[in-house]
């Protein structure tokens, strides 16, 4: 294989990865103050229909992108009430909230066009790739990371950002702790509601941002069930990542790779199945799921937080 | 074990630093506290005495922001306090060591310090966080590596965190949610230097606890509380213990029970050299040897976690041994399971009640039959005879006093001693000569104890072999016809129970031999 040739399929594994990254960071920071969030396909497709809707209408592509964000994150605020304040089931109102957002992106994508007509087959604006001055002059790493669109340099930006925030600031070890044991996160003052809220819906907005990646870069436009099952690679990438940014990253190039990869294989008349590359992904959580289900030790250092899927409540006679 | 009573405040005319006015809690169905009078002097220990239930745990609960009271006012050095949360209290200077420590397992020793604080703002400097919690650890005799993770900590080390979590907030209200609880009787005095020293800096210690020795031995003043009303303040050198005691109860306590002299039998139960692995993989038991004769209770000494979990669970088939034999009866039953344990007639009375022992949504009669349902006449083949079930139900209560509404009653609405009163009746009934109780009086209130104690004693006089697992050493001196003390899945000692004093008990719990205390 040339060197261009590698290249140019990197480029193409960052660009595929880069909706799914945003996700995952989303639903870690979710995770992380204890609350799951299995709502991520619905919230992604409401991301990328209402980012393409608004940015068709108003020309903008930031407009686009506000809109996806804020979809996000309303969407996110009403998992936070029915789990955080209600104290309901986690894994049913996600559910819950994937089905709606399909059916809802859909219902919309047919109306929200010009003249109620629908939005799909439209061609809005797009994130143009912005070759960085400089830096894309450098041999095969200008080429694969230096000649992309703006969300994916603002995912550069995103990732150490929230690496740091989480283990070197005093609202991550806040965070880090909610989600690990709320009663004594609690005890010690912090506000474990407000902050599993602030979570869940920040949470939200990157991920209908990584929605938004999808209809204006990395696909433009928009048909139905547009994610294409996105939303639950990045669920199984959190596991896969054991919650920390920087894996994160490993496992999104790696899951996004799969899926630019099989698009060559396929062209190039390969005998491995599609379905079983998109399969990978799913494999190789379960393997994560048993190493550290297997092993306490390890489980301690970096497992899912304890508290993850269980609701907190102060008051509780004993 | 005596300290200086002597403190800084010099009586009633200074500004106390916690004042508590008419505090009423109310819990569904439960009044916790019902206007509750409460003073606490700065330079002062001060003892707050109490049965399980007595409402102590929520008025300190209270003081330190987790619940609100419903009624009442709390005045902190003189000015009355709204305290709304958890934030409120620490700002204040009030700092609390729950029994359940408040810890994030995950986190660093530093890192749980400085949970929750204002500052830094944002950036986190370790290192230099790190120095500071090292020079206040040095100051009070608190060893702690501020690097450590918690779960890597042993629980002696833990509580040394809380206690420095509290100082580094710069509490000088200090209370202690049942503190010894989990110490040996050494740490336990380690702390109490502890203690005396923040008291001597003019710092208020409050310290929870239904343990009347600890109350002479380590406070200045002590407040008794029952059934959520203070009983009593006074200062501890103007009382005594049958004095507290009656208090606490509300009538006169025997400190005896009636043991009839032992009448061995032959060998119910044996290990020889068992080695057992934990849940995490590591060695949990390292070459036990014990036995155990019909008639004899054989009581279990040790600091929580030095693997007396384990001994419990590879005697009722719950935990497979890597080597080593167990044998019942003189028949080898190495790696058995429960069920051929049931059936070999092990009664197993575990320390989780409501988790192992019961299913706390099931009611009685259910959980009565768990042991004995596959055989007439509770059933006939695959089913069940609800009328026996019944039958047998009503008659067990009846046996075992179980005081509840009725044989339908779901178990998790009854208190800790009928709890612990239905699994005894089933594990009596089913088992045949062998009883395996892991902490059976932990958590009950003195009535209930007494109660369990002398369903124990009664197994023992109809000749039953019992293994007693147990953190009280009072209990285990009381009940027990030896005592084995195991540290760090090792039985270091085996000293029968009329020669064993909590003192020579305690070193062994803290791992020194018994060579070392012969004839002690």
């Amino acid at each position: 294989m040339s060197l261009a040739l590698l290249a140019s399929i990197l480029a193409v594994t960052i660009r595929a990865g880069t909706s799914l990254l945003y996700a995952t960071i989303g639903e870690i920071l979710t995770e992380r103050s204890g609350i799951l969030n299995l709502g991520l396909e619905g919230i992604m497709l409401m991301g990328a229909m209402s980012a393409f809707a608004a940015a068709y209408h108003s020309g903008s592509l930031w407009v686009g992108v506000m809109t996806a964000m804020a979809v996000g994150g309303a969407l996110a605020l009403i998992h936070a009430f029915l789990s955080i304040t209600l104290r309901a089931d986690q894994v049913v109102s996600g559910l819950s909230l994937t089905i709606f957002g399909a059916g809802l992106s859909s219902f919309l994508g047919q109306r929200l066009g010009p003249d109620s007509k629908p939005l799909v087959g439209l061609i809005g604006p797009q994130f143009e790739r912005l070759p960085l001055p400089g830096l894309s002059g450098i041999p095969f790493l200008g080429e694969s990371f230096f000649r992309q669109d703006l969300l994916v340099y603002l995912m550069y930006l995103l990732v150490p950002l929230v690496w740091y925030f989480l283990y070197r600031t005093r609202p991550g070890l806040h965070l880090r702790a909610v989600g690990e044991n709320p009663r004594t996160a609690d005890a010690m003052g912090i506000n474990v509601l407000g902050a599993r809220y602030l979570y869940t819906v920040l949470g939200g907005m990157l991920v209908g941002l990584g929605g938004a990646h999808l209809s204006l870069a990395y696909t433009p436009g928009w048909t139905d069930n547009l994610t294409g099952g996105r939303g639950w690679i990045a669920i199984a990438l959190v596991i896969f990542a054991m919650w920390d940014p920087l894996r994160a990253v490993v496992g999104a190039v790696l899951f996004g790779g799969i899926n630019a990869v099989q698009f060559r294989m396929q062209a190039a008349g390969t005998t491995i199945p599609a379905a079983f590359l998109n399969m990978l992904p799913y494999v190789f959580t379960v393997v994560v799921l048993v190493v550290i289900t297997w092993w306490e030790a390890f489980r301690k250092r970096v497992g899912a937080p304890a508290a993850l899927g269980v609701p907190y409540m102060r008051e509780e006679w004993h | 074990m005596t300290f200086d009573h002597g403190h800084n405040g010099n009586g009633a005319d200074v500004v106390p630093a916690v004042r508590m006015v008419g505090i009423v809690k109310r819990f569904p169905g439960v009044v916790a506290n019902d206007g509750v009078n409460l003073e606490v002097r700065a330079g002062e220990i001060h003892a707050l005495l109490g049965e399980n239930g007595a409402g102590k745990s929520t008025l300190m609960n209270i003081l330190a922001g987790i619940y609100r009271p419903d009624e009442g006012q709390i005045y902190i050095h003189g000015r009355l306090a709204d305290i709304r949360s958890p934030r409120d209290a620490i700002r204040l200077g009030i700092g609390m060591v729950h029994q359940h420590f408040m810890l994030v397992e995950t986190l660093s020793v530093a890192e749980n310090i400085i949970l929750g604080l204002e500052r830094p703002r944002l950036r986190l400097n370790m290192s230099h966080i790190e120095e500071e919690i090292t020079e206040l650890s040095r100051h009070y005799g608190l060893q702690v590596d501020p690097r450590a993770y918690i779960w890597q900590l042993s629980v002696g080390e833990q509580q040394r965190v809380e206690i420095l979590k509290a100082l580094y907030r710069g509490a000088d209200i200090l209370i202690m949610d049942e503190p010894t609880a989990v110490l040996t009787p050494q740490e336990a005095n380690d702390l109490g230097r502890t203690l005396r020293r923040m008291a001597g800096e003019g710092k208020a210690i409050i310290f929870i606890t239904h343990k009347l020795d600890e109350v002479a031995a380590f406070s200045d003043r002590v407040t008794v509380l029952r059934k959520g009303r203070v009983i009593a303040t006074m200062p501890t050198a103007q009382t005594n213990k049958a004095e507290l005691a009656r208090l606490m109860v509300g009538r006169e306590v025997l400190f005896r029970l009636e043991k009839e002299p032992a009448r061995l039998g032959d060998v119910m139960l044996e290990l020889r050299d068992v080695h057992v692995l934990n849940d995490k993989g590591l060695p949990a038991l390292r070459g036990v040897s014990l036995e155990i004769r019909a008639g004899e209770i054989l009581g279990i000494a040790g600091v929580a976690g030095n693997g007396q979990r384990e001994l419990a669970e590879v005697v009722t088939g719950l935990r497979p041994v890597t080597s080593g034999r167990l044998l019942i009866r003189g028949r080898d039953v190495t790696n058995y399971s429960p069920r051929e344990a049931i059936q070999a007639g092990v009664s197993h009375v575990p320390g989780d009640r409501l988790g192992m022992g019961l299913v706390p949504n099931l009611p009685v009669s259910d959980n009565v039959i768990l042991k004995g349902y596959r055989k007439p006449p509770l059933s006939q083949g695959p089913f069940l005879d609800r009328h026996a079930v019944v039958r047998f139900a009503q008659d067990l209560i009846q046996r075992f006093r179980i005081d509840t509404p009725s044989h339908t009653t779901p178990v998790r609405l009854l208190s800790g001693g009928n709890l612990q009163r239905c699994i005894l009746a089933r594990e009596i009934v089913a088992g045949r000569g062998l009883l395996v109780a892991v902490h059976p009086t932990r958590g009950l209130d003195v009535g209930a104890t007494e109660a369990v104690q002398r369903m124990l004693l009664e197994q023992r006089a109809r000749g039953a072999a019992i293994l007693l697992i147990s953190e009280d050493l009072e209990e285990l001196l009381a009940l027990s016809d030896r005592i084995a003390v195991m540290y760090e899945g090792e039985v270091l000692g085996i000293v029968p129970a009329e020669e064993a004093d909590v003192e020579s008990i305690g070193l062994m719990m803290a791992g020194s031999r018994a060579t070392a205390v012969a004839g002690g």
